[in-house]
């Protein structure tokens, strides 16, 4: 089971660390641009350009945006593979050996998923550290402004909340995507079929559970 | 032994198998033939604990299946070896992960002894240096071959097999049914193979059971099916374009052989 587990935090967790950095990189970059080119009154301070951006980043970009992305490449992943699993009947092998099918295939990218938050913890971080970059050398706002709008109005809870959230949608990652490849009827067909109601089932899960948190908790 | 009694099975308003009772004897392959729909992979699947008869009792060595307890179920499950159709081997395993994979999930034995093992059951199965090979990698005959080498590995009592020369030519199907065969009698298990493949049917059918529509319409041996005048066993074994060709072929040079002799003796 431990090797198990570690092959799915490679596959699940490691392997998705490049889209993730690059595309929180990128987003926090524009995310500080957008924000700079809307700021046509003189007298908002600059330093609001860092501080929006270390809002969307850490609110909603991070957890939110990233977790649909997962659900793309990591929700596609599981569904294709377990459903392959299913339609060349090694699942019904497993079964028929005696070992929870279930169990020795989910239980291990549960686990997985429990690291999830430090993928977003590195989104965060790239996020805001593309905003630095974009808008400082993009000529919109100095660094110390930047520094200074980073630490403006910082609430600890909002941390809390983007972690919380985090974790809640690595489970549900883990759980759809797996819940219908395991259960999928078909041929190769069917897998593909399988992987896209996944991606729009754990895609429209999160949007939900998040409504619901951000209403809990934030409201 | 492996007997079943009057087991019924039923999909929704269908009933597939319609009170079939047999008997499974150790150390002989026995075969479960039959047009596709006459209930074959729903009696094998009914054997393998998958599906559950709703009437009758499948017993292995005395031993009701639906009397046991969940951990009696489970121990019983250890001693049942399955080669599917497909040969459903684990596609992020090579051959030797593959084939340990039993041994690892319900043994306590040490990776060293699990190698060992391992190579003894690829070497009974003519497989040597495909240790580190993935599946893609090999031929249908290769992984049948690793699939019943999985299934062998933890010395099962009972041997299932789905039609295990699926998808492959006419020699590789010969030797994996001899291969079967040998590991049948070395072993000293039950085997019950599923098939509508005649040539298997010939070949090793120690015991054969026909299925019709979900009943028991024959049963016998491989000499026996030659010779019985039971209608669907006869449409059943010369079904086949080649076979009634080769019928026409040795009728014809048969009433050749006749009127030749006609000649000389007149």
């Amino acid at each position: 089971m431990k090797q198990l587990i570690l092959k799915e935090i490679d596959d699940l967790i490691i392997g998705s660390l490049g889209i993730v950095a690059f595309i929180s990189f990128f987003i926090g970059g524009v995310v500080a641009i957008q924000t700079a080119l809307n700021l046509t009154n003189p007298l908002i301070p600059k330093s609001l350009i860092a501080f929006a951006t270390r809002q969307s980043v850490i609110l909603e970009f991070a957890p939110t945006f990233i977790s649909i992305i997962m659900a793309g490449r990591a929700g596609s992943y599981i569904t294709s593979s377990i459903g392959t699993m299913r339609v060349t009947e090694q699942i019904d092998a497993l079964e028929v050996m005696g070992v929870n099918a279930i169990n020795y295939l989910v239980f291990p990218k549960i686990v997985a998923f429990t690291l999830y938050p430090f993928v977003i913890a590195i989104s965060m971080f790239l996020g805001i550290l593309g905003g630095w970059l974009a808008g400082v050398y993009g000529g919109f706002v100095g660094s110390d402004q930047f520094i200074t709008g980073i630490q403006t109005d910082f609430i600890p809870f909002h941390v809390f909340y983007a972690f919380l959230k985090t974790f809640i949608f690595g489970m549900l990652l883990a759980t759809i995507p797996s819940f219908h490849g395991f259960y999928m009827k078909g041929g190769a067909l069917e897998v593909g079929k399988a992987s896209t109601t996944s991606f729009v089932w754990t895609s429209v899960v999160i949007i939900t559970v998040n409504y619901i948190i951000t209403q809990l908790l934030l409201s | 032994m492996i007997e079943i009694k009057d087991i019924e099975k039923s999909f929704g308003d269908t009933k597939v198998l319609k009170g079939i009772s047999a008997t499974f004897e150790t150390g002989k392959t026995n075969l479960i033939i039959g047009r596709s729909g006459s209930g074959k992979t729903v009696m094998l699947k009914s054997l393998l604990g998958i599906h559950t008869p709703e009437v009758g009792t499948i017993s292995f060595d005395g031993r009701i299946y639906s009397e046991l307890s969940k951990d009696e179920k489970r121990k019983l499950r250890t001693e049942i070896g399955m080669v599917f159709q497909g040969s459903a081997l684990f596609d992020s395993m090579n051959v030797e992960e593959n084939v340990g994979f039993p041994l690892k999930m319900f043994t306590d034995k040490k990776s060293r002894v699990i190698k060992e093992r391992v190579n003894e059951v690829l070497d009974r199965v003519n497989l040597k240096d495909a240790n580190h090979k993935f599946p893609n990698e090999l031929s249908g005959g290769m992984q049948k071959r690793v699939a019943i080498a999985r299934a062998i590995v933890n010395n099962p009592k009972y041997l299932f097999c789905d039609e295990p020369n699926s998808g492959l030519d006419p020699e590789t199907s010969i030797l994996i049914d001899e291969l079967i065969q040998e590991i049948t009698r070395e072993y000293d298990i039950t085997t019950v193979i599923n098939t509508h493949d005649m040539n298997s049917v010939l070949q090793i059918g120690e015991k054969i059971i026909f299925l019709k529509n979900g009943i028991k319409e024959w049963e016998g041996n491989n000499e026996q099916i030659l010779e019985t005048r039971n209608k669907s066993i006869v449409e059943f074994v010369y079904s086949s374009d080649l076979f009634k060709k080769v019928r026409e072929s040795l009728l014809e040079e048969d009433d050749e052989e006749r009127s030749n002799d006609l000649h000389l003796n007149k």
